[in-house]
């Protein structure tokens, strides 16, 4: 393989010691800093297991319930803290759970090192027992794989692994490693990788194309920002403001660009999007320069890309040379990391105001509240809506905790209502759109970051999809509060039948358990609310407990989520009811 | 709706397990039928080059070939049309030895760069190269006669234009 090494200096002198290949995977995660990891064992990777046992005074190994369930959770672990996440799991049915896991880490662009133990070399093509061919079900959803078969393979294997994983535009690396190569010695000597000469993981800034941008943005009268997660990603929350108060320009986050930038900032002008806000969809197709940052035109934010903003000359600053033109042709392309280019651009752009232009957004926000975020917010109708949910845990948690949210409607809803003050707060499954993801992903975000309050928002559909990892909050007594939003419905599927599909529900309605008995008998303090008088203090009592918690709070079964862009409908045609 | 044409697809990559199937789930992906393909060394120690043809419209070409280069074994990927190439296929056809004093076979051999590789008691078998049009009417004079056997190459081709994989290559070398 051809990688370049960190350079080896004192280190030099220490001597390589002889290994096993199993004992050398745990060495290689503590090489790169990484002491946690996700995973369930079994029989091919039962070497790495002993191992672990052996090292568990300086590795933390949780147990999940379920592969899927370990996947998430590295995911939520690696989405608040920035690093990667680790997960382990044995061969066949262990490395096919991770599947779904693996590709929402694809589309979202989140580290991950997935390590699968195999049957033996000698048996590799033979249909052995647990054996599936892992590296081929996963070439399309990983960044890069990689089948070891001998233990020599393996410091260089994980030292390019977590290179790729976390270089560039981050993304799932997937490691198979064969019975064999976990019994076998090696000389075991670690140097971190630098450089794969085949892989560019960050684009040449071209100042030029930051020059050309700027020139736009200065003779612009209504520019617009959208800006995504490639900020959080490239950590340039700060350098993404500093461009953003100097130019005065409006911005509008994407799905997974939320908490980039605290909500209540005055350029905020919320979410684009299906169901973001009207105003930045409406004023997508008005404004004159669009300045895409760390996004990716995902049809979920532009609707017929046909309609979507022709009118505005687009700037697009982006890490990943396949995204420039691959959905909305680009004017000027700024390809780089985020940080990078908002730096140069600063000495470029003029000090900019644009109230005159800002005062549309407000406009347009105004009908919103008075046609959706009032009737959200202070329902007249006796059901308890999902926004005001959110509403009071914004007020319990002053927009400081990390909201997890699952997938359908009342992610929606904690996309557009929840606050945020801090980045990386925001943990869901944007591209990927996995039901059973909120559930495990914060127990890995709260293990990530155990200073914080983690609050999983999910539906009574996507809760049932990975529920067995309330063993895992059992075992570790991960604080996580959960917080079910119950409209016995599939909501999403529930609200689409009923615009689209003439009210005919097939199977979207939920008998559902009682879901109060099933935490508790995992041992964790479970209420229900019903009422609108009783649901400040029920959310107040689950953010005062210092424990996991459990609450499911009974909702408006047929309510929808609006405003709403249907599909192959222009962002400006967005539906307000 | 965009016209399609004929693209040939050259990469340049690692010598490694798998990642004929990296490549190709990226044309599966978007639904492109890969017309034919060759996999060879290179003109650099160690580097692989497939040649892919495919029918498809150039802005999707052109997504596809920023899809194939962000594969991290993969050094460059270039496309090119007809006019930028010198390309070139082979095809092998086994013949019963009955014909093989028919007057109008040995006339098709005559003009074309075809000649008898191998003559057995039962069949005799001919080599043919040049173009695609080229092969396709051999392949039309021939069957008349009966093919035993019939195969041909994927496209190899240089292109006209420099593809700066050296220059990559340099950049991207410790």
């Amino acid at each position: 393989m051809e990688t370049l090494k960190k350079e080896v200096q004192e280190i030099k002198a220490v001597k390589s010691v002889k290994i096993s290949g199993a004992e050398a995977v745990i060495r290689c995660l503590l090489e790169e800093g990484s002491t946690l990891a996700y995973g369930y064992p079994g029989g091919a990777i039962m070497p790495v297991y002993d191992e672990l046992y052996k090292y568990r005074a300086q590795f933390h190994h949780v147990l999940s319930r379920h592969e899927q369930g370990a996947i998430h959770s590295a995911q939520g672990f690696a989405r608040v803290t920035g690093n990667v996440g680790v997960v382990f799991a044995t061969s066949g049915p262990g490395a096919t759970n991770l599947v779904t896991g693996i590709a929402d880490a694809q589309i979202d662009s989140t580290p991950l090192i997935c390590i699968t133990g195999q049957v033996g070399s000698h048996l590799l093509g033979s249909d052995a027992f647990q054996e599936t061919d892992i590296i081929g079900i996963s070439t399309p959803v990983t960044k890069w794989n990689y089948q070891i078969t001998k233990a020599s393979e393996i410091p260089e294997v994980f030292a390019k692994a977590f290179y790729i994983a976390k270089s560039g535009r981050p993304g799932p690396v997937l490691i198979d490693i064969t019975k064999d190569a976990q019994f076998g010695e090696l000389d075991f000597l670690y140097n971190k990788c630098i450089k794969v000469r085949s892989y560019k993981a960050i684009p040449t800034l071209n100042i030029e194309k930051v020059k050309e941008a700027a020139t736009l943005i200065n003779q612009a009268k209504k520019p617009f920002i959208v800006f995504g997660q490639g900020v959080i990603l490239g950590s340039a929350e700060n350098e993404f403001k500093n461009f953003m108060e100097k130019t005065g320009i409006p911005s509008a986050c994407t799905g997974l660009g939320l908490s980039a930038l605290e909500t209540d900032h005055p350029l905020h002008v919320g979410m684009v999007g299906m169901h973001g806000n009207y105003a930045p969809n409406v004023l997508t197709n008005q404004c004159d320069v669009l300045i895409a940052i760390g996004m990716r035109f995902d049809d979920r934010v532009t609707g017929n890309l046909n309609t979507y903003a022709k009118q505005a000359k687009i700037i697009h600053f982006e890490i990943d040379p396949a995204e420039v033109d691959k959905n909305v042709k680009t004017d000027v392309a700024v390809l780089g990391t985020v940080k990078e280019s908002l730096v140069e651009i600063m000495q470029f752009v003029n000090k900019g105001d644009h109230s005159e232009w800002m005062k549309e957004f407000h406009k347009l926000y105004e009908i919103e509240k008075e046609t959706v975020i009032n009737d959200q917010l202070y329902p007249t109708k006796e059901g308890l809506t999902m926004s005001e949910v959110l509403a009071e845990i914004n007020k319990e948690t002053k927009g400081e905790a990390v909201i997890v949210s699952d997938v359908g409607q009342h992610q929606m809803i904690a996309w557009r209502y929840a606050k945020f003050t801090k980045t990386r707060s925001n943990v869901t499954s944007g591209g990927l759109g996995t039901m059973g993801f909120a559930l495990p992903a914060a127990i890995g975000a709260k293990m990530g970051a155990p200073e914080r309050e983690v609050i999983a928002i999910i539906g009574d559909g996507g809760y049932q999809m990975t529920i067995q990892e309330l063993g895992t909050i059992l075992q570790t007594k991960a604080a996580v509060k959960i917080v079910v939003l119950n409209n016995s419905f599939l909501g999403m599927v529930r609200q689409w039948q009923e615009l689209f599909f003439d009210r005919r529900y097939a199977s979207t309605v939920m008998t559902n358990p009682d879901f109060v008995k099933i935490a508790e008998g995992y041992s964790i303090e479970a209420n229900r609310v019903s009422k609108r008088k009783d649901l400040a203090a029920a959310i107040k009592k689950m953010t005062d407990s210092k424990e996991a918690y459990f609450l499911e709070v009974v909702i408006e079964p047929e309510s929808n989520v609006f405003p709403m862009i249907p599909t192959g409908a222009s962002v400006s045609d967005i539906r307000l009811s | 709706m965009e016209e399609k044409k004929n693209y040939t697809v050259s990469v340049y990559t690692e010598n490694n397990i798998g990642i004929l199937n990296r490549l190709s789930a990226i044309f599966l992906k978007r639904h492109i039928n890969i017309e034919s393909m060759t996999v060879s060394e290179s003109e650099i120690d160690h580097v692989h080059r497939f040649t892919f043809v495919v029918i498809v419209p150039e802005t999707l070409i052109r997504k596809v070939v920023l899809q194939l280069e962000k594969q991290i074994e993969v050094i460059g990927a270039f496309f090119h049309t007809e006019e930028e190439i010198i390309y070139h296929e082979t095809a092998l056809f086994k013949i019963s030895s009955e014909h093989l004093y028919d007057e109008n076979i040995q006339n098709k051999l005559k003009f074309r760069r075809a000649h008898i590789i191998a003559i057995t008691e039962r069949y005799f078998v001919i080599e043919a190269s040049g173009l695609k049009e080229d092969i396709d009417n051999m392949y039309q004079k021939l069957k008349p006669f009966g093919l035993l056997q019939f195969v041909r190459s994927g496209r190899i081709a240089i292109s006209r234009p420099r593809m700066a994989i050296s220059e990559v290559l340099k950049e991207i070398t410790p």
